[in-house]
């Protein structure tokens, strides 16, 4: 007799919850995550991410509801913060460095119900895709730029880490240096950080120390931009519109949007349509953008400009043979594109770049 | 001045035990003024700090993860700075601990002896170690400072890493990102709690923990350490073999920290990739001196600051507060625990009010 009240009050109590459940359901927003590298007030990376997710709850209001975990460490604290987030009631989780890979996919593997993006790697999973931007489309027209706009003839790189994002990047912008100015010569400064305003800024210094006179940087902070500015040299800011970091050296800025992008997978996710996937967006994704040519004669800036729109309608690809590596081999025929499969994972250089290729 | 500290003369056995207490006291309160002026429920803030981040299994597995290869660190640190050799050092050796264990676990992948596990955390001990040692020979050989040279070691310990991480340690199916394969499971430390990641890695810095305390307060060696710091002159007097003491210390804290980061590599990461270490050696210096150089301290202070690490990366999940504020919480109570300990050889006295009258006036 009392097991079956118990049984029954036991049912009653688990209808409720689940009626109630239901309702909750129907009307609670969905809630998404995002883990930063860096503090949202890098002005490069993460605070570029952080635009995109502010952008999200615009777009959506009520309907969703975002939190973010900054700073977060690329070591064993990423799985922890992940995990925290899905368990937490987070239904799409936006990892948002290479570092959190592995950890993301198996966060997934444990929460089945929860979808994972996860920004620059190349992992799937049945609830994991990953997501890219083709920065390189960006930087092929600041390479463009600087060939224009160099008198010394000498274009410094401030760059991260010898990964395949940027060793692609550096290629894109020596190719267009090829084309466009030859006798320019593009030299590279290694600060092995993402985030450091204090080494990006000496190296931003010894570079003009050496005679160089446009700096680009595949660094997040404006630091590199702000000592051009003093130094009186021009710049190209990354990530993010840094033209406020240098009234007179800022040239343009490749700035990662990801808006577009997220409000797509939030779409995706509430309409029951997300799917895993290897997303590369570029300049006609809009998810790379070059809001403005400053500081250059309008005649560059209108070359400039073609170039993105021409970027923009696949009229043009930056990496069109004939491309040589470093060894004076041919790599992609002339006229030919190279394949995005091969781009993805790029590990050597093309000829001209001055650096050793990692093993 | 109305408050003037008066030395004890000696140190006050209650304030000891008192002052963790008064601190703990302090940070609640003041953390509860704090997250009421920006608008959250005192009492639920500080539990989602607190109490949250160990409320379940998970959670308490956690801690443990994060606590270990502080603990590791911070134990080793205590031996050599109760010898005052200051070792800062141990971030750096984490590094080549981790750096040395892949090497051999990436050597070990096909391998599925009972043996790499062992040979791959050895290898971790060894790096480290000898990693300590090299800091230990530029002192006796050349009289050089080892807090310069530990410091600047970490950079060159980085670097390294670095170089081989982006370099032939490099997964060749890994799209040349910089991160190696993942380890063969048997260089990987045994899980203790199924479904978490809490790995074997907590046994040793609690052996750890066990045997440097008995180390320092049972034997010859640890009583030749505790001389040499209180006095070096009185080390010399009795003979003790100054310099190889040094050299001793050193190995210990680099090999322990080394353990540290073969742990990380063959724990939660299962691979080489170039942040294992989020800093732990550094927190690791703050978390020896929390703990009083003392073992038992040391344990609860490497506890208390990965608790206050997991609750920290939870109050910006639940409570959407930035990381800055999450970071000031954690200075205060950090700092509320070292400034309270000022109360074990010191005496809080008032003065007279006549007194201060008289100063106002004058």
């Amino acid at each position: 007799m009392k097991q079956s009240v118990k049984k029954l009050l036991t049912g009653a109590v688990l209808g409720l919850s689940l009626a109630t459940a239901g309702i909750a359901q129907a009307a609670d927003p969905l809630k998404i995550g995002f883990v930063y590298v860096g503090p949202v007030g890098d002005h490069g990376w993460s605070y570029q991410h952080d635009q995109g997710r502010l952008a999200l709850e615009k777009h959506f209001g009520d309907k969703v509801e975002t939190t973010f975990v900054e700073s977060v460490p690329e070591g064993a604290d990423a799985e922890r913060v992940i995990r925290n987030l899905a368990k937490s009631g987070n239904k799409l989780i936006f990892t948002t460095s290479f570092g959190y890979m592995n950890p993301t996919l198996k966060v997934a593997k444990t929460f089945k119900k929860v979808k994972f993006e996860h920004a620059t790697g190349y992992k799937t999973a049945k609830n994991a895709g990953n997501y890219l931007s083709k920065t390189f489309e960006g930087r092929y027209v600041a390479g463009f730029v600087a060939a224009k706009m160099t008198k010394s003839n000498k274009i410094g790189y401030i760059a991260s880490f010898p990964i395949p994002e940027v060793i692609r990047d550096i290629n894109t912008v020596q190719l267009a240096l090829q084309k466009y100015n030859p006798k320019a010569e593009l030299k590279i400064i290694w600060v092995n950080s993402w985030f450091d305003p204090g080494k990006e800024a000496d190296a931003a210094n010894v570079m003009i120390d050496q005679g160089v006179d446009v700096i680009l940087q595949h660094t997040d902070s404006p630091a590199a931009m702000q000592a051009a500015e003093r130094r009186g040299v021009y710049a190209v800011g990354q990530a993010s519109d840094m033209s406020s970091f240098g009234p007179k050296a800022h040239l343009m800025s490749v700035v990662d949007d990801w808006a577009a992008l997220y409000i797509r997978k939030t779409q995706e996710v509430m309409d029951g349509t997300w799917k895993p996937e290897n997303y590369w967006g570029g300049m006609a994704e809009e998810d790379i953008k070059i809001p403005a040519f400053t500081n250059m004669p309008a005649a560059v800036a209108t070359e400039a400009q073609q170039l993105v729109d021409d970027i923009t309608s696949g009229k043009f690809f930056p990496f069109t043979g004939p491309i040589k590596n470093q060894a004076g081999e041919i790599k992609v025929k002339a006229g030919e594109r190279m394949p995005l499969n091969e781009l993805v994972g790029i590990n050597w250089y093309v000829e001209g770049v001055q650096a050793t290729a990692p093993e | 001045m109305f408050l003037k500290l008066e030395p004890r003369g000696e140190a006050s056995r209650a304030m000891s035990y008192l002052s963790p207490l008064l601190a703990g006291l302090l940070t609640l309160l003041s953390g509860g003024i704090f997250f009421v002026f920006l608008g959250h429920d005192p009492i639920d803030a500080l539990r989602i700090f607190l109490v949250a981040p160990v409320e379940d299994l998970y959670g308490f597995a956690e801690l443990c993860v994060k606590a270990a290869p502080i603990m590791l660190c911070a134990i080793g640190l205590a031996v050599a700075f109760k010898a005052q050799v200051w070792n800062i050092g141990a971030e750096g050796q984490l590094l080549i601990g981790g750096l040395a264990a892949s090497a051999v676990a990436l050597q070990l992948l096909e391998v599925e002896s009972f043996w790499a596990l062992p040979l791959v955390l050895l290898s971790g001990m060894l790096g480290g170690g000898l990693w300590g040692l090299l800091a230990a020979w530029l002192r006796n050989r050349f009289n050089a400072n080892e807090i310069l040279t530990t410091i600047m070691f970490n950079y060159i310990a980085l670097y390294l890493l670095l170089y081989f991480v982006h370099g032939s340690f490099k997964d060749p199916d890994g799209y040349g990102f910089p991160a190696s394969a993942i380890f063969a499971d048997s260089s990987l430390l045994p899980i203790l709690i199924e479904d978490t990641r809490m790995h074997i890695g907590i046994l040793f810095a609690l052996l750890a923990v066990v045997i440097i305390w008995v180390m320092l307060s049972r034997s010859f060696i640890g009583f030749q350490i505790k001389v040499l710091g209180l006095d070096s002159n009185a080390a010399k007097l009795a003979g003790f073999k100054h310099k190889r003491l040094v050299a001793v210390v050193m190995i210990i804290s680099g090999a322990l920290a080394g353990l540290a980061g073969a742990g990380e590599g063959a724990g939660p990461l299962e691979q080489l990739v170039p942040s294992i270490s989020p800093g732990y050696g550094y927190a690791a210096i703050i978390v020896a001196f929390l703990g009083r150089l003392h073992p038992v301290g040391i344990f609860f202070a490497s506890l208390l600051m990965a608790l206050i690490y997991l609750g920290g990366e939870l109050a910006q999940i639940e409570l959407n507060l930035p990381l800055a504020v999450t970071s000031l919480f954690q200075g205060m109570l950090l700092f509320y625990l070292l400034a309270c300990d000022v109360f074990i050889n010191f005496k809080v006295k008032f003065n007279r009010p006549q007194i201060s009258a008289t100063l106002e006036n004058s």
